[in-house]
C-alpha cells in the first residue's frame, strides 16, 4: 500500500510522463533525480552542512594529537597541520608521565560511576514514590519543584553554592558557630567536595530522571496491577513483578547512555562549582576541566590533545561494550 | 534507528501505576512519603529564594551577619546600582535575549528540516542521512579539535556566531521531530498536497510545521533554555577585548573580575562614588536573580512540553 502510494507524486512531479517510462530503465538514476529526493535534499542541506562543519571536521581533526602542531605563518590551519611534525605518541607518552593524567582519568570514571548508580536508584526510588502518593495536586507541585534545579544554569548553582559555603558569610558556616563549632573553608578542604559535588550533581539532576520514569510508571497498564491484586500480591510484589521490569527498558537506555559518556564529564560541574580553587584540584578536576586549562591556560596543545583523543576513543570504546554486553544478556534490549 | 515505544504524553501524569482506591498505600506510608516530597520540594527551590533575599539585604547586615534567610535590614539598593551598571549588565541581557531568540529560531530550522527528511520512507538518502545524524551520538572530535577547528578554520572567535552555531543542531532533536512527524502526520495529507503539485518546501513550510506546533514548542524551549544558560561557548571563543559581547551567564560567572574591570576603568561615565559604595555582595546576588527569573518564572507553564519531548525522546536507536 505504502509504495501504491508512493508512486503517485513519482509520475506526477515528473512533468514530462512519456519520457517517465523511458527513464524507468535507469532505475536509480531516475530515483535520484526525482524531484522528490532533490527537494528533500536540499532541504536537508544546511543540517547536513552544520554537521559537517561541527562534527564531521572535528573528529578528524583529532589527528592534531599526533603532530607537533605550530600554527605557520601565512598558512591556514590544515596547512600547519600537514606541516606540522609528526611525533606518533609523544604526546600520550609525555601526558602519562606527568602525575596529573591518572589522577584525572580516576576522578572522571569515579565520580561518574558514584552519579550512575546515584541517578538509577533515587529517581526509580523517588518516581515509585511519587506515583504512590494520594494527592496528585501535592505530587505535581513537589514535582515541579524538583524539576526547577534541571533548568539552572552552572553558573547560577555555583552562586548559590557560595550562599551556603561562603566561608566567613555562608549559611552553613554561621551554622556550625552558632553551635560552637569551627567555621570550615569549605573552598579550602578538599575531603568535602567528593560528596559536596555527588550531592549537588544530584539536587540538580534528579527531577529529570524521576520525570522520566514517572512517565514510564504512568504508562503501565493498569490492568496488570489489577490483575495482580486479584491474586493477592501485596506492593511490594507489584513494585518487584510488574513496575521495575517495566521501568527496565528505560533504565538500560539510559545506562547506555550514561556508560558512553563515561569519560566525559560536567564541565560546569567540576569547573565552576568548586570555583576553580587550586586547593581543590585533586579531587575536582576531571578530564575535561584538564583539557580546557591545558588547552587555554597552559596553551599545551599536545596534552590538551592527547587527553581530549583518549577520552572519545575510550568513550566509543565503552559505549559499544556496554551495547554488546547488554545485547548478549538480553537480544531485545540494547540501543543499536 | 526504528522507534521501540513511543509514549504519547500530552498530560502529566494523573492515574499513576495501580493506585486505585482499593490498592494503596496504607496512610501512615503516604504521610511519610508526602513529607519526603513536601522536604525534597523545598531543598530544590529553598537556595533560590535565598539568593533572592540576599540580594535584598543591604550591605552592612551581611558584613555583620553573613547570608541569612531574614536580614537585619531589606533594601533594593542593589537593583538600583544594577540600573546604573545597564550599560554593562543590560547589554549582556540583551546580549543573551538576542542570542537565544537567533539560536532557537536557527535551531529549529535546522532540526526540524532534517527531522522532516528523515521521516520521509522514500527519501533515497534516508539511511545515509540516518547514518551521518547517528554516528556524532557515539564519538566525537572533543573539546581541542572542535576549538581548533571552530577557531582556526571556520573563523568563529570573537563573533556572536561562536555563541549560536555551535548549540544549535543536536541528534536527540532531530530524532525527536523525526518521531514526531511520523507518528502525528498523516501520509495521506502529504500526498494529497503533492498530488496538488505542492514542492517539499511547501508542503514542510505550510502544512507539516503548522501541524507539529506542540513538538515545535518543546524543541523551541529546549533551545532556548540551552541557549539562555549557555556561557561554555563565550568562555571558549569570546576573549575579555570584546567583552560587549558577553552573555549574561558569562558576565556572572566572571563578576569579581568583571567589576574589578569595571571600577578600573572609571570611563564607564559613571560618578567614582557609585563604584566605592557599590553593595558588592548583594549586587552579585542581584545578577544572579536577573538571570534566573525570567527560567524560574516562565519554567513551570511550560514544564509539560519539556515532559512531553523527554518521553518522545525515550527511544530506541
Amino acid at each position: 500500500m505504502d509504495s501504491n502510494v508512493s508512486e503517485i507524486p513519482s509520475t506526477l512531479s515528473n512533468p514530462a510522463g512519456s519520457s517517465a517510462s523511458s527513464a524507468r530503465r535507469f532505475s536509480w538514476l531516475k530515483q535520484v533525480l526525482r524531484l522528490d529526493n532533490i527537494e528533500l535534499t536540499v532541504l536537508a542541506l544546511p543540517t547536513l552542512i552544520w554537521y559537517v562543519l561541527f562534527t564531521y571536521l572535528p573528529m578528524f581533526g583529532i589527528v592534531i594529537a599526533f603532530v607537533h602542531y605550530r600554527p605557520i605563518r601565512g598558512a591556514n590551519f590544515v596547512q600547519s597541520l600537514f606541516r606540522s611534525e609528526f611525533v606518533g605518541l609523544r604526546n600520550f607518552k609525555y601526558l602519562f608521565a606527568t602525575p596529573d593524567a591518572a589522577i584525572v582519568f580516576r576522578n572522571t570514571l569515579l565520580y561518574n560511576i558514584v552519579f550512575i548508580v546515584v541517578g538509577i536508584v533515587v529517581p526509580v526510588t523517588l518516581a515509585i514514590m511519587m506515583s504512590e502518593l494520594y494527592s496528585q495536586k501535592l505530587a505535581k507541585v513537589c514535582q515541579t519543584a524538583i524539576f526547577l534545579p534541571y533548568f539552572l544554569s552552572w553558573v547560577v548553582v555555583s552562586y548559590f553554592g557560595l550562599a551556603f559555603l561562603s566561608v566567613n558569610k555562608g549559611l552553613i558556616n554561621h551554622m556550625l558557630t552558632s553551635l560552637g563549632r569551627e567555621p570550615v573553608q569549605w573552598y579550602m578542604s578538599p575531603q568535602y567536595w567528593p560528596y559536596i559535588l555527588v550531592l549537588v550533581n544530584t539536587w540538580k539532576n534528579v527531577g529529570y530522571g524521576m520525570v522520566l520514569y514517572l512517565a514510564s510508571i504512568t504508562n503501565i497498564d493498569a490492568t496488570l496491577y489489577e490483575a495482580a491484586v486479584v491474586d493477592g500480591a501485596s506492593k511490594w510484589q507489584q513494585i518487584k513483578y510488574i513496575t521495575l521490569p517495566m521501568l527496565k527498558p528505560m533504565v538500560i537506555i539510559l545506562f547506555i547512555l550514561s556508560v558512553g559518556r563515561i569519560f566525559n564529564s560536567d564541565f560546569g560541574l567540576f569547573y565552576i562549582m568548586p570555583r576553580n580553587q587550586g586547593a581543590l584540584v585533586n579531587v575536582t578536576q576531571t578530564i575535561d576541566v584538564y583539557v580546557y586549562k591545558a588547552l587555554m591556560r597552559m596553551n599545551n596543545l599536545g596534552f590538551a590533545s592527547a587527553a581530549s583523543l583518549l577520552q572519545s576513543v575510550f568513550g566509543l570504546i565503552t559505549i559499544l561494550t556496554a551495547n554488546t554486553l547488554i545485547k548478549k544478556v538480553d537480544p531485545e534490549r540494547g540501543l543499536f | 534507528m526504528t522507534v521501540r515505544e513511543t509514549v504519547t504524553i500530552s498530560q502529566l501524569p494523573r492515574k499513576p501505576g495501580g493506585s486505585t482506591r482499593l490498592n494503596r498505600v496504607p496512610r501512615a506510608v503516604n504521610a511519610l512519603f508526602s513529607l519526603v516530597f513536601i522536604l525534597l520540594a523545598l531543598a530544590a527551590t529553598l537556595p533560590l529564594i535565598f539568593v533572592i533575599i540576599i540580594s535584598l539585604s543591604t550591605d552592612e547586615s551581611v558584613q555583620m551577619y553573613g547570608y541569612r534567610f531574614l536580614p537585619k535590614e531589606w533594601t533594593f539598593n542593589a537593583y538600583a546600582y544594577l540600573w546604573m551598571l545597564k550599560d554593562f549588565v543590560g547589554r549582556a541581557f540583551l546580549v543573551s535575549l538576542g542570542v537565544t531568540i537567533a539560536g532557537t529560531f536557527l535551531g529549529l530550522l535546522l532540526n526540524s528540516t532534517m527531522g522532516y527528511v528523515l521521516s520521509r520512507r522514500n527519501f533515497v538518502f534516508r539511511k545515509f542521512f540516518t547514518i551521518v545524524i547517528f554516528v556524532p551520538m557515539l564519538f566525537s572530535g572533543g573539546m581541542v579539535a572542535s576549538y581548533m577547528i571552530n577557531t582556526q578554520l571556520l573563523h568563529l572567535g570573537n563573533t556572536y556566531w561562536a555563541l549560536i552555531l555551535p548549540l544549535a543542531v543536536s541528534s536527540f532533536y532531530i530524532v525527536i521531530l523525526r518521531t514526531f512527524f511520523q507518528t502525528s502526520i498523516p501520509e495521506e495529507v502529504i500526498e494529497s498536497a503533492r498530488i496538488d503539485g505542492a514542492s517539499q518546501f511547501r508542503i514542510f513550510f505550510s502544512i507539516v510545521l503548522p501541524l507539529s506546533l506542540p513538538a515545535l514548542a518543546t524543541i523551541g524551549l529546549f533551545l532556548s533554555f540551552t541557549y539562555w544558560n549557555s556561557w561554555f561557548p563565550a568562555l571558549m571563543y569570546i576573549d575579555s577585548a570584546h567583552a560587549e559581547m558577553y552573555p549574561l551567564q558569562y558576565v556572572l560567572m566572571n563578576i569579581e573580575r568583571t567589576i574589578q574591570m569595571l571600577v578600573r576603568n572609571a570611563q564607564f561615565m559613571l560618578p567614582t562614588e557609585v563604584f566605592q559604595s557599590l553593595p558588592t555582595e548583594a549586587v552579585r546576588m542581584a545578577i544572579v536573580v536577573v538571570t534566573v527569573l525570567p527560567i524560574a518564572l516562565s519554567y513551570p507553564f511550560f514544564q509539560k512540553y519539556f515532559i512531553s519531548g523527554l518521553t518522545i525522546g525515550a527511544i530506541k536507536g
